[in-house]
């Protein structure tokens, strides 16, 4: 894994997903898969992108070269070079601010020992601020990898970094204990008959 | 105040069976193929009767828009879904793709009869993975038991319907740049006119909208038009999914009355402001992009479009953003211009530069190192920007630093005379 990694090649499996993919658009919009399968090729090669990955997305989608940088540097979910095996972003957008995102940030840098946009020296975690990533009932909250961890303050924070150290999973969801979801914590106010 | 027969999200907080199984018990999917068989015309006339407004944020009316897609048009049209929430404080449609999937479908086969499309993409914000993961499931469920792909509902139309992930681009919430990014381009929004309904995806007839949307629209369809058109107040009808977030003791998403007092609708959901009514300082109603109203807005505030209109703010994705008075307003808005600076595309001069200028300029004022008269500078730098850009995210970036010049001027001069004040001190 290098930032000047030279080969690239989607896997046997990944070429069949492609291939559900373009069947996804209509005839001659080919185009219309570069996301999806630059996305492919991120979760293939350790969640980022290297030019290679996306010289062959070109190739796969009649697109020039170019046209396909500038889908990949537009979007900022893809990463052009390498992240840590824990991407740990940490939304500081308002309604998380207003409820305590500063600390959730400031534990995760002190607890990592980097900065805003750097990655541990073993490779375990990178560390950006990110915006809103649409969880802002369940405020302050942070995504790694693919799953959101809500309610949280900085202990709970340092919580879950501390069980991704020890190389396990940590439940994603709320981090406070007292709800699964977006309902209020006091109990639920509507919808009390069940079904 | 809402009762629960008349609440579409009867499974919103997740906690019911998500199996198509489940949802068929509380209703869904039922009778679908006749809904499906009483055609076009019919649809597109009870959605316009029901009042239902766009519930991305614009609050265009919903069936109005579906009267625009052309009949004669011999290309496809589509029915795209905007699934791309990213409005600052917004998490309302993460709930329905999660947690009620199955009424999307259903709304997105409804939907796409209304305007004569066989094809679906449901454009879902990158990050949502999980999200997806759900729906994607809850499609292949539908798939499965034919209620959509060839003869869905065996009411002898055929509709597919994909999902299209995006990759972290707020911009992509704006309809033409959802379209671009579904044709694999940068999301830049498109010049309008042609507006999508003659000239969209590919070319082709397309509507846009969001998923609250077409979510409630088999309910609608089911329950008939007045029954919705009953709920809340004239021109504003309906029920409505309300995120509350920040300084309330019970942030949450809840479904209620359109029009419901503000007051009302934090103390009976979310256990009121943290410290009382009266510790309240600023309410953000509708998401990151529309003015801040102070207390006094908020005590008699009805929630929805032109009852917030009335205090110079908007409903937006009625988002409320609840601050108390500990609240520092002047950074929270700094922090929103970081957010338009960082998500602005770059196509239109006035917005690209713009909202860095605004960024800097807040920065100084939230640090204290302006000068008073860059207020009023910053004021004209916001009417320099908004209404000069191709689409609304330059207005979105200026409205909420005019809300908060309107309302907490004295926040912001109290933080540079702060400043000056200790230079004095330090001078003496």
């Amino acid at each position: 894994m290098s930032e000047n990694a030279e080969t690239f090649a989607f896997s046997a499996e990944n070429l069949e997903k492609a291939k559900a993919i373009f069947a996804k658009y209509p005839e001659g919009r080919e185009a219309s898969a570069v996301m999806p399968l630059l996305m492919l090729a991120q979760r293939q090669n350790d969640n980022w992108l290297p030019t290679v990955a996306m010289d062959i997305i070109a190739d796969m989608c009649g697109m020039a070269p170019i046209r396909v940088y500038e889908v990949a540097t537009f979007y900022t979910m893809y990463n052009l070079k390498p992240v840590g095996k824990n991407f740990v972003q940490v939304c500081t957008n308002i309604s998380c601010l207003i409820r305590g995102a500063d600390d959730v940030f400031k534990v995760c840098k002190k607890k990592l020992g980097i900065e805003n946009g750097e990655t541990t020296p073993d490779g375990k975690f990178t560390l950006l601020e990110v915006e809103c990533l649409g969880a802002c009932v369940n405020a302050p909250m942070m995504q790694i990898n693919d799953d959101f961890y809500e309610d949280l303050d900085g202990d709970s924070a340092a919580k879950v970094l501390d069980v991704l150290a020890r190389d396990e999973t940590p439940t994603p969801g709320s981090q406070a204990g007292k709800r699964d979801g977006c309902q209020p914590v006091g109990g639920i106010t509507t919808l009390k008959g069940g079904k | 105040m809402l009762h629960d027969k008349d609440r579409i999200f009867t499974n919103i907080y997740g906690l019911n069976d998500k199996s198509l199984k489940g949802v068929q018990s509380r209703g869904g999917w039922d009778n679908t193929k006749d809904l499906v068989a009483k055609g076009r015309e019919w649809i597109v006339d009870e959605m316009k009767a029901s009042g239902l407004r766009g519930r991305g944020g614009a609050g265009f009316s919903t069936g109005m828009k579906w009267s625009f897609m052309p009949k004669d048009n011999p290309l496809p049209s589509y029915l795209v879904i905007n699934a791309d929430e990213g409005e600052p404080g917004t998490c309302k449609d993460r709930e329905i793709l999660r947690s009620e999937p199955h009424k999307l479908i259903e709304g997105a086969l409804l939907a796409s009869v209304g305007i004569g499309a066989h094809t679906c993409y449901i454009y879902v914000r990158g990050e949502f993975y999980r999200e997806a993961e759900a729906l994607q499931n809850a499609i292949d469920e539908a798939y499965a038991t034919g209620m959509v792909g060839k003869n869905a509902c065996k009411s002898g139309y055929d509709f597919d319907v994909y999902i299209h992930l995006g990759a972290g681009a707020y911009i992509c919430g704006e309809e033409s740049a959802l379209i671009e990014s579904i044709e694999g381009k940068k999301g830049q929004p498109r010049l309008k006119p042609p507006f999508p309904a003659n000239c969209g995806l590919y070319g082709c007839p397309t509507t846009v909208n969001n998923v609250e949307s077409i979510a409630v629209v088999p309910e609608i369809l089911r329950r008939g038009a007045s029954w919705f058109s009953g709920i809340g107040r004239e021109n504003n009808k309906g029920t409505k999914l309300f995120c509350i977030s920040g300084h309330v003791e019970n942030p949450c998403t809840v479904e209620e009355e359109m029009g419901i007092p503000m007051k009302e609708l934090l103390e009976k959901h979310c256990g009121g402001v943290r410290g009382g009514w009266n510790n309240l300082k600023a309410v953000i109603p509708g998401g990151s992009s529309v003015p801040m109203m102070n207390k006094s807005q908020c005590d008699g505030a009805l929630m929805d479009y032109d009852g917030l209109k009335e205090h110079g703010s908007g409903l937006g994705t009625a988002a409320v953003i609840v601050m108390d008075q500990s609240t520092d307003v002047v950074r929270a808005i700094t922090r929103l211009s970081a957010f338009y600076m960082h998500e602005s595309c770059g196509q239109c001069t006035p917005c690209r530069e713009g909202t860095g200028w605004m960024w800097r300029m807040m920065e100084r004022i939230c640090e204290g190192n302006a000068h008073i008269d860059e207020i009023d500078l910053l004021e004209d730098v916001t009417r320099r920007i908004e209404g000069h850009t191709i689409c609304a995210l330059g207005d979105a970036a200026a409205w909420p630093i005019q809300g908060l010049i309107k309302q907490f001027r004295g926040d912001m001069e109290a933080k540079i005379l702060a400043k000056v004040g200790a230079h004095a001190d330090a001078a003496e």
